[in-house]
């Protein structure tokens, strides 16, 4: 298992620097293939009243007259070794792992992201918890009550929960309860959980409830159809054979085997959420990682979309391998390597 | 086959007594177990009676699909009383089963009869040691420590034959090679020394060496625990080994039963004289084929009219028409075991001494 | 995302051409308007009050582009930056047309030329303090100046400064040229005088005195591109937190002295401002009362304005300014066969001017229909209309013909037609554009380019536009303040186009137009000056290079709790400096 660990582990190095690498090529060599030049880069970052002068010289400040290459093995080495930043004023060291400056805001990266992330683990841990036992609960009753009203009212508000956009979930709960109600927090709310737990938790009652919402839906679905197969399973028969009370027959038996497809997902899902739950951020205006991702990507700003890009990579490669070392755990019959 | 020397016991042909606490051990009244689907009715278990002693061995024949299962999960009250309609009547110590409350058959499940399943890795669940499963089945029923229980579980581990049993109580089914995961199974059902044990199709994932290592080891349980043993099967070779009785199934009912050695040498009912044709045996000299009956099992949701088998049956048409209008009853005619068959006594004998018989002989 | 400027409103004649929904500009009347009505805060004060206390909410849909004065260029940056900073002299916060008229804020007086206008003098008031209680001299205005000139490290502030001081050759700001003799450019004879010598005469100075450029920046406590973190106040309120691209919050500043600043009456105890709010939250926090301004100032979101305006109450709300920006379509006299001058004609002639409006939307979110370069409220503004579009203002067709025949071109002809894709007005445009222009057989290619690249590579790079034959490009254009070279001097002058790429002018390359800019930036008369602006403005619509397409509207929704409320005509959206909060 251990040598499983890091095998995987370097495997994770390589790929977050390919990751890296491809992101980088892309910022540049999509726009040279458009025909842009170091010039028009630059423009970007520039104000609407820009001399060629100002272009120039902020095309040589952020390096752009450098070969790709060498621009990028400068970044890795930001990563690896820091870098030293001339703000104008004076020179800051920027210790490693040094993602960059942003072009546009010329504030490090990196504390940004550490930043951001708090925000997204918090919406993303709260909502899958709360959609992992509600839907499971949802689902397993549906799956053992199978054709009942209750049933059938469970999978179908599970259909709209899946259907229905977050953005206007979001936007709708906003305004009855924070606008109309007043008993939830408006949007833009953030306490970090360092500083208040109670306040923290307020803040992000609604989103946890919309996001858990549109997943709670999914997990429902996919519980109830795991329980359902599961319980067909001879080993279920044979428990009851044994003379087992029928309710430890369906969790200790029929759950346990149901749930792990479900646990596998579930950490896939929650590594995604965690690199940035995008629609959720905006909706409610949360600065994540998300929302981050989002604003880096539509001002251009290559340092930001780096980061974020390599973070959330991250994320999910930590997450496969977290999901594929607890499906071992939980599975006897898998074997790693 | 072994001479069996034992009393004969002989299923109650078309008495049903209700309400009437029986004789046998295990008594079952005209059991039927129907099925409502959007098809149609299926009538999958149509009238089964027979009754069973402890310490002998019933042995239930017939091919896919005519029953013999649904009866053996009816005994065990393993239905769903939402798909199934039982109706009847099923007598086990002088308790009735159909009729008794889910938690009072719940409590009888594993502890006075239990089961051991066809396929014994996915009849086990994957997830748990064998101990862990064993150890289970033991502590629903007897108020234990785990400590107990465990050293209760390696004994039987040893007790099936599984060699090394304090090591291999941790391990999980797929660790196991096919008999001995067939083995730690028995080992489970007997784990609260069950009277009434009903295998179903026990051999059957099994290969041909392992099975007669598990026949035999069933057979010394029996013997050592003085249980009532069901074998269910489709293959008379097992059945040979095992049996006192021998109970044919046909279309939900019981068309010919009777001691072992009578319906193998002396069977009446054409559907059996099929079954011994179509079994390959390697005791005997290769045949260049083997005699299989024509046709296809009935459908339990539009069974034959009349005698179920009378579109297979080569000798429907010697029965003056009744084969294809009135369904035969079971019964022991002419001193002979029960048999449902329209066909005159000495009519099915004869061609059974004349036809079929040198067929099955020539054959060998 | 295009920049906001400072704007300027419309005069009280000019708005009368307007709709009927804007009222007429009144400077009477601010005792009784305390009845929500729409357009109850144009002209007048709605809510008045002296009230001090409370705290009042901002949000903005994106971030700030900086909030370092040396380099922001938002005009409601520029609005929202007088709170805690004081430039030389700023616009009056005054509803009506007392709103357009600039009055000294950190100095004592505006500035005083020299007769050549290429020298101004400006007094700084005494008494004044940063929020460490250090006094603000004229070395703190001219160093905030002299840094903001350093591109390299304020790439995106306004290079007004650069281009008119007289700075010495090759200076780079006071980080790299450090210890450079500048006082060429900027003298300070004493600790409250500040001389400017600019290298050509411009008699408009004090609007480049009114930048936040000239806002006072200690230089002991500059650092360079990280000042933005937290700026040194030298107005009423100083920064308490501030979380880049999340949020900042203002508190008092004990060392603002009132009696040297008879413009702010500084009622809120405290500022909080949300960034990267999401657009249709804002709105609806807006109308529920859980918000007080939408900072940006650029109007309700589509899913909110149907709202606002079906429902009486909302409508009663809000408010409907017209703001210094021309959305127009520049016509390329460098495709052919668009270098006949009588083939744009046809497009001028033909163009849909009701369906311009309606793709930008229409007449209260979208704006009025244009014929003019500069928008009615700049002075120098003459009313006129060189191709009537007949009485349904859809265009006229026959004219069209009659100058299609003219160019040589009866049946029409194709040319390809570029907008921002990531724009739906401009799309809207464009499709408009492309059915009126049917009509008369012009046949339209609508291409759509990147925002972020639209200037830089695609329709404002002159080889780009040849090669792919871009005749025609959506265009838009708001003044840094409002008078004609604000408006005017980045979109009709063309020096400013460069070969590779950048400028907001497309298409116009006029000779005469260019002599006619400088003379006006020469003349220290101001009617005279205006004048200019106005046969500018004529000249290049005789050209027939740009298609006029609307002045700009913006449809905003009053807070509930706010006091004081009122347009300043300058910037065409609310006065954030007299709000206060109840």
């Amino acid at each position: 298992m251990v040598t499983y660990i890091i095998r995987r582990l370097l495997a994770t190095v390589v790929l977050l620097f390919f990751v890296s690498a491809v992101t980088f090529s892309i910022f540049f060599v999509v726009p040279r293939i458009a025909g842009s030049t170091p010039e028009t880069l630059a423009t970007r970052y520039v104000g609407r009243a820009a001399t060629e002068e100002t272009v120039k010289l902020t095309a040589e400040r952020l390096g752009f007259y450098d070969p790709v290459v060498v621009q990028y093995g400068r970044w890795v080495k930001g990563v690896v070794a820091g870098t030293d930043y001339d703000y104008g004023a004076g020179v800051e060291h920027c210790p490693a792992p040094c993602l960059g400056y942003s072009f546009i805001t010329r504030q490090p990266v990196w504390p940004d992201l550490l930043d951001r992330m708090t925000v997204t683990l918090s919406l993303a841990i709260g909502a899958s918890i709360i959609w992992l036992l509600a839907g499971v609960a949802t689902g397993v009753l549906s799956a053992l009550r199978r054709g009942s009203v209750f049933d059938r009212a469970a999978m179908g508000i599970a259909l709209g929960g899946v259907s229905l956009p977050i953005f206007f979930t979001g936007i709708v709960s906003l305004v009855i309860f924070s606008y109309g109600l007043g008993i939830t927090a408006p949007g833009g709310s953030f306490t970090p959980f360092t500083e208040n737990p109670a306040e923290w938790a307020y803040d992000l009652i609604l989103p946890w409830i919309t996001l858990a919402f549109l997943f709670a839906a999914a997990y429902a679905r996919l519980t109830r159809a795991g329980m359902l197969e599961t319980m067909n399973e001879d080993y279920i028969r044979t428990a009851r054979a044994k003379g087992l009370k029928e309710r430890t027959v369906i969790t200790r038996h029929g759950l346990r085997a149901a749930l792990t497809p479900i646990l596998t997902i579930f950490g896939l899902d929650v590594g995604l959420l965690v690199g940035g739950a995008v629609l959720t951020e905006s909706t409610f205006s949360l600065p994540g990682l998300g929302k981050y991702a989002i604003d880096a990507i539509l001002n251009n700003d290559l340092p930001k979309v780096m980061g974020v890009t390599i973070l959330a990579a991250f994320f999910i490669v930590i997450a496969n391998l977290i999901v594929d070392l607890l499906y071992a755990v939980i599975d006897p019959r898998v074997r790693l390597g | 086959m072994a001479e069996l020397s034992r009393v004969p016991t002989q299923a109650i042909p078309g008495q049903v007594s209700r309400g009437v606490a029986p004789r046998g051990f295990l008594e079952l009244r005209d059991l039927r177990i129907h099925f409502p689907t959007d098809d149609g009715l299926v009538r999958a278990v149509d009238g089964m009676s027979f009754s069973l002693e402890r310490g002998r061995t019933l042995g239930i024949v017939g091919e896919s699909g005519s029953g013999k299962s649904v009866t053996s999960l009816g005994i065990l009250g393993l239905h769903n009383k939402r798909n199934a309609k039982v109706s009847g009547e099923i007598w086990l110590d002088g308790e009735e089963l159909v009729g008794a409350s889910p938690e009072a058959v719940r409590k009888l499940r594993g502890k006075k009869m239990a089961m051991i399943f066809q396929d014994p890795l996915s009849a086990m669940h994957p997830y748990y040691s064998v101990g862990y499963q064993i150890i289970e089945a033991y502590r629903v029923h007897n108020d234990v420590s785990k400590g107990v229980a465990r050293k209760h579980a390696v004994d039987l581990l040893g007790r099936v034959g599984i060699p090394q049993p304090a090591k291999r109580v941790d391990d999980y089914p797929h660790q196991f090679s096919g008999g001995m995961r067939q083995r730690a199974m028995i080992a489970m059902a007997l784990s609260c020394d069950p009277e009434l044990l009903i295998a179903d199709e026990p051999t059957t994932a099994l290969d041909v060496t392992v099975q007669a290592q598990i026949l035999d080891l069933m057979r010394d349980l029996q013997a050592e625990f003085n249980s009532a043993l069901i074998i269910i099967t489709h293959d008379l070779g097992v059945v040979a080994e095992l049996s006192d009785d021998i109970l044919v199934m046909y279309g939900g009912k019981c068309v010919e039963s009777g001691p072992a050695v009578d319906v193998f040498e002396r069977p009446e009912m054409p559907y059996t004289w099929g079954l011994l044709g179509s079994m390959p045996r390697l005791d005997r000299v290769r045949t260049e084929r083997l005699l299989p009956i024509k046709g296809t099992p009935p459908s339990l949701i539009n069974l034959p009219s009349g005698c179920a088998f009378h579109p297979r049956c080569a000798f429907a048409d010697r029965t003056g028409g009744a084969s294809y209008t009135k369904v035969p009853e079971l019964l022991a005619l002419g001193g002979g075991h029960p048999v449902a068959c329209h066909l005159a006594v000495a009519v099915r004998r004869q061609i059974w001494e004349s036809e079929i018989k040198p067929k099955l002989e020539a054959a060998e | 995302m295009r920049r906001r400027t400072v704007t300027a409103v419309a005069l009280s004649t000019a708005l009368a051409l307007g709709l009927a929904a804007c009222a007429k500009a009144k400077t009477d009347d601010t005792t009784q308007n305390t009845t929500p009505a729409f357009n109850a805060a144009m002209g007048k004060v709605f809510n008045p009050s002296d009230k001090k206390g409370g705290t009042i909410k901002f949000a903005n849909l994106g971030d700030w582009d900086t909030l370092d004065p040396g380099e922001t260029y938002y005009g409601y940056s520029w609005d929202f930056l007088r709170l805690y900073g004081r430039s030389l002299v700023m616009f009056k916060p005054a509803p009506g047309a007392d709103g357009l008229k600039l009055v000294p804020d950190l100095a004592e007086s505006l500035g005083v030329p020299s007769a050549d206008a290429k020298t101004w003098t400006y007094k700084i008031r005494q008494g004044v303090k940063f929020e460490d209680g250090t006094p603000v001299t004229s070395k703190d205005v001219k160093y905030a100046v002299l840094r903001s000139t350093d591109k390299a490290t304020f790439p995106n502030g306004p290079a007004y400064f650069e281009q008119f001081l007289n700075l010495p050759a090759g200076y780079q700001g006071p980080y790299k040229s450090k210890g450079v003799d500048t006082n060429s450019a900027i003298e300070t004879p004493d600790e409250n005088t500040i001389v400017f010598h600019l290298k050509q005469p411009f008699s408009g100075f004090d609007y480049f005195a009114m930048l936040p450029q000239t806002v006072p920046v200690p230089e002991a406590k500059d650092t360079a591109a990280k000042y933005k973190e937290h700026v040194v106040s030298s107005g009423p309120y100083m920064f308490e937190k501030n979380e880049i691209g999340k949020s900042f919050s203002l508190v008092r500043n004990p060392n603002w002295d009132q009696a040297t600043d008879p413009n702010r009456k500084a009622l809120p105890d405290r500022y909080e401002v949300a960034l990267n709010v999401n657009a249709d939250d804002i709105d609806n926090r807006l109308i529920s009362g859980d918000l007080d301004v939408d900072v940006v100032g650029t109007g309700v979101q589509p899913a909110a304005l149907g709202r606002v305006l079906g429902d009486p109450n909302l409508k009663a709300q809000a408010d409907n300014p017209t703001i210094a920006r021309l959305w127009y379509t520049s016509i390329n006299p460098q495709v052919k066969p668009l270098d006949n001058i009588d083939c744009r004609k046809a497009i001028l002639y033909a163009a849909d001017r009701t369906g311009y409006q309606t793709a930008y939307g229409g007449e209260f979110s979208g704006g009025q229909i244009a014929t003019t370069i500069m928008p009615p409220m700049i002075p120098g503004y003459q009313q006129f209309d060189l191709y009537p579009a007949g009485a349904d203002n859809k265009g006229d067709v026959a004219k069209a013909k009659e100058a299609l025949t003219a160019c040589g071109q009866p049946n029409g002809f194709e040319t390809n037609m570029a907008y921002r894709a990531e724009r739906p007005r401009e799309k809207a445009t464009a499709e408009s554009l492309q059915q009126a222009l049917a009509r008369v057989g012009i046949k339209l290619t609508l291409k759509p380019f990147p925002q972020g690249d639209y200037f830089s590579q695609y329709a404002g790079n002159p080889p780009y536009s040849r090669t792919n034959k871009l005749g025609l490009a959506t265009n838009g254009w708001g003044a840094d303040w409002n008078d004609g070279f604000g408006m005017l001097s980045q979109i009709v002058d063309s020096r400013v186009i460069r070969e590779t790429g950048g400028s907001s002018n497309i298409s116009v390359r006029i000779p005469q137009v260019d002599q006619m800019l400088d003379q006006a930036l020469a003349e220290t008369d101001v009617t005279k000056r205006e004048a200019i602006w106005g046969q500018i403005d004529k000249r290049v619509m005789e050209e027939a290079v740009i298609l006029p397409g609307i002045y700009a509207k913006a449809l905003l929704v009053r807070g509930k709790h706010l006091t004081n409320v009122f347009i300043n005509e300058s910037f065409g959206y609310y006065d954030y400096l007299a709000l206060g909060v109840q």
